[in-house]
């Protein structure tokens, strides 16, 4: 019963990650405070690290380890590296923010590898076990990490929301999960798929069904199931926002298609249906009421609920051009969240935060390059061409459209216009409205240049999105 | 004892939780209560399953939830500790600093 040791090599990436955490976390200990700097950089090129043995290490072939408990398939590999650019991009945002306010700490970093470990966890999950341990990592350490500014009070208000908001989803995935074991004896992905596959969809079936959707619902922000995400990402540090906001969307993908796609994929009319409902009060919701808000993390919250309905009408449509379209959505989702997050710190100081959408004003006259950065992130979100964001709602919409459904296509793109107007109400505070605030841009050039890359990728991945389409495509087989 | 006879135990514990977690008002502890009573539950379910089904993973992915309860109530506590220096109340009302 114990496992090979050829067994161990495919799990590298996972082991190197937990190591190289728990290395940083006791050698902080010893750093003083000035060379803090330094475990900032180990986690840095730990990441680059395991970016190239997680590439190295995938043959294109599915490998089953550990009792089926771990997958090691081109998805996972896919997913795994974007989620390290997505984290690296979170870091390299945070470290000058913190440093301002007296919370460049190595916990920070720390905490931050093992939620990733977490997400590398649910990607590469193949029993309702693995997927369970690796969500509440992730989950954990998020937690953490929001009430990281402990002092502040909106941040440890907005902890206490994730975390009860969190437990509960936690455990309505977890009785979904019960009931599922019970149904189908098993624990493994694959063996609940051969047990329920030829099954009619029974009511203890769909009642399981519904715990697992909720609770998937509850992870992803998607209404009703929302009300936890604009408090939260308007109350937690700017940089965790941006972590929570990017990464874990790529992880709760990776958990979503596990659990749904390839466990119960037998029930698809099924939970397309709960899905699709999800998505229309997603898109609708999410974009009418980020038109009232006047904070931006707050807009940015509903704009991510009303993206998250649109990833569920990529998953839902339940056809291998869907999940390929879904995975290039939250792909690219993650850099625009990320860019976006971190326009907000590279305008914020020492004591200021720029996260009303007022604080842009004028930015055009303060710093014109940077303000073309927001308008290609904010046209981005909206899915105006030639950005990447049009083409990934594109590949869902024909997605969508691929399996008949055509109304869902055309709610889809009636609250895609109604969410224009809020990004391209960005674009006219930056570029016709008076500065009230004449203070240049004091940010460092390691977020300059990182900022940059990050939205001029995305103007790159709208222009050629064909290489990135045909990779998730790649990844589902057609 | 049927099978059926734990799962509704399980299922009523579970109501509990959640009715526990919503209706509640007064104390954030509380509400560390449900969320706790709610993995219960669960745990309920899982042995259940096990024993009838023979099977013993259930049992295995019990001794998890219960570890990882620990931890969450660690993590749930030390927030709660914070937010009580903060706002000096844990009354769940008085949490809306945050609006729209």
């Amino acid at each position: 019963m114990i496992p090979a040791p050829g067994e161990f090599v495919l799990l590298i990436p996972e082991i190197f990650v937990l190591s190289m955490a728990c290395l940083i976390l006791v050698l902080d200990l010893f750093l003083r405070d000035n060379e803090r700097v330094i475990s900032y950089w180990l986690a840095q090129i730990s990441l680059g690290f395991v970016a190239v043995i997680t590439l190295a290490l995938n043959d294109g072939q599915t490998h089953l380890v550990f009792h089926g408990t771990y997958i090691a398939d081109p998805m996972a590999a896919a997913l795994k590296v974007s989620i390290y650019l997505v984290t690296a991009l979170a870091f390299l945002y945070s470290r000058h923010y913190l440093y301002e306010r007296g919370l460049f700490k190595g916990e920070y970093y720390v905490l931050g590898l093992f939620a990733m470990l977490g997400m590398m966890v649910m990607v590469s999950a193949h029993s309702l076990l693995t997927i369970y341990l690796g969500l509440e990592l992730l989950s954990l350490s998020l937690y953490a990490m929001v009430a990281f500014n402990r002092d502040a009070y909106p941040c440890t208000e907005a902890a206490m929301k994730y975390f009860v908001l969190g437990a509960l989803a936690s455990g309505m995935l977890l009785y979904g999960m019960s009931m599922l074991y019970g149904l189908s004896g098993s624990l493994d992905i694959e063996l609940i798929a051969q047990a329920l596959g030829g099954k009619a969809p029974s009511a203890p079936l769909i009642f399981t069904t519904t715990f697992i959707v909720v609770g998937l619902a509850f992870k992803l922000g998607a209404v009703p199931f929302h009300m936890w995400v604009p408090d939260v990402y308007q109350g937690a540090p700017t940089p965790v926002t941006q972590f929570i906001g990017s990464a874990s969307k790529i992880a709760a993908f990776a958990m979503v298609m596990r659990l749904l796609s390839e466990s119960i994929g037998s029930l698809q009319p099924q939970w397309g249906d709960m899905l699709a409902v999800l998505a229309v009060l997603s898109l609708a919701i999410g974009n009418v009421v980020a038109i009232a808000q006047t904070n931006l993390k707050r807009m940015l919250a509903y704009s991510t609920i009303s993206h998250i309905g649109f990833l569920l009408l990529g998953i839902l449509s339940g056809t291998q051009q869907g999940y390929a379209a879904a995975m290039f959505y939250v792909i690219t989702y993650a850099l625009m969240a990320a860019g976006a997050f971190g326009m907000i710190i590279l305008l914020s100081r020492a004591g200021f935060e720029a996260d009303e959408i007022s604080d842009f004003k004028g930015l055009n006259q303060r710093n014109s390059w940077f303000a073309f950065m927001m308008l290609i992130l904010m046209f981005s979100m909206a899915g105006v061409p030639p950005t990447v964001g049009f083409y990934a709602k594109l590949a869902v919409l024909q997605a969508v459209i691929g399996v008949d459904m055509l109304w869902l296509a055309a709610v889809a793109v009636f609250f895609s216009v109604i969410g224009a107007f809020y990004y391209i109400r960005m674009v006219k505070v930056m570029y016709f409205d008076q500065a009230e605030d004449d203070t240049p841009l004091a940010a460092h050039f390691d977020l300059r240049f990182g900022l940059s890359a990050n939205a001029l990728a995305i103007l790159l991945l709208g222009l050629f999105p064909g290489s990135l389409m045909s990779l998730c495509r790649q990844v589902f087989g057609n | 004892m049927t099978l059926s006879d734990f799962l509704i135990l399980g299922a009523v514990l579970f109501g509990l939780s959640v009715a526990g977690i919503f209706i509640n008002r007064k104390n954030v502890i509380i509400l560390l209560m449900a969320i706790e009573l709610m993995l219960l539950a669960v745990n309920m379910n899982f042995i259940a399953f096990s024993h009838f089904l023979g099977d013993i993973s259930g049992q295995v992915f019990v001794f998890f939830i219960l570890t990882v309860a620990a931890a969450e109530s660690a993590i749930g506590l030390a927030i709660l500790v914070v937010l009580f220096r903060n706002r000096h109340t844990i009354n769940v009302e008085e949490l809306d600093s945050m609006k729209g």
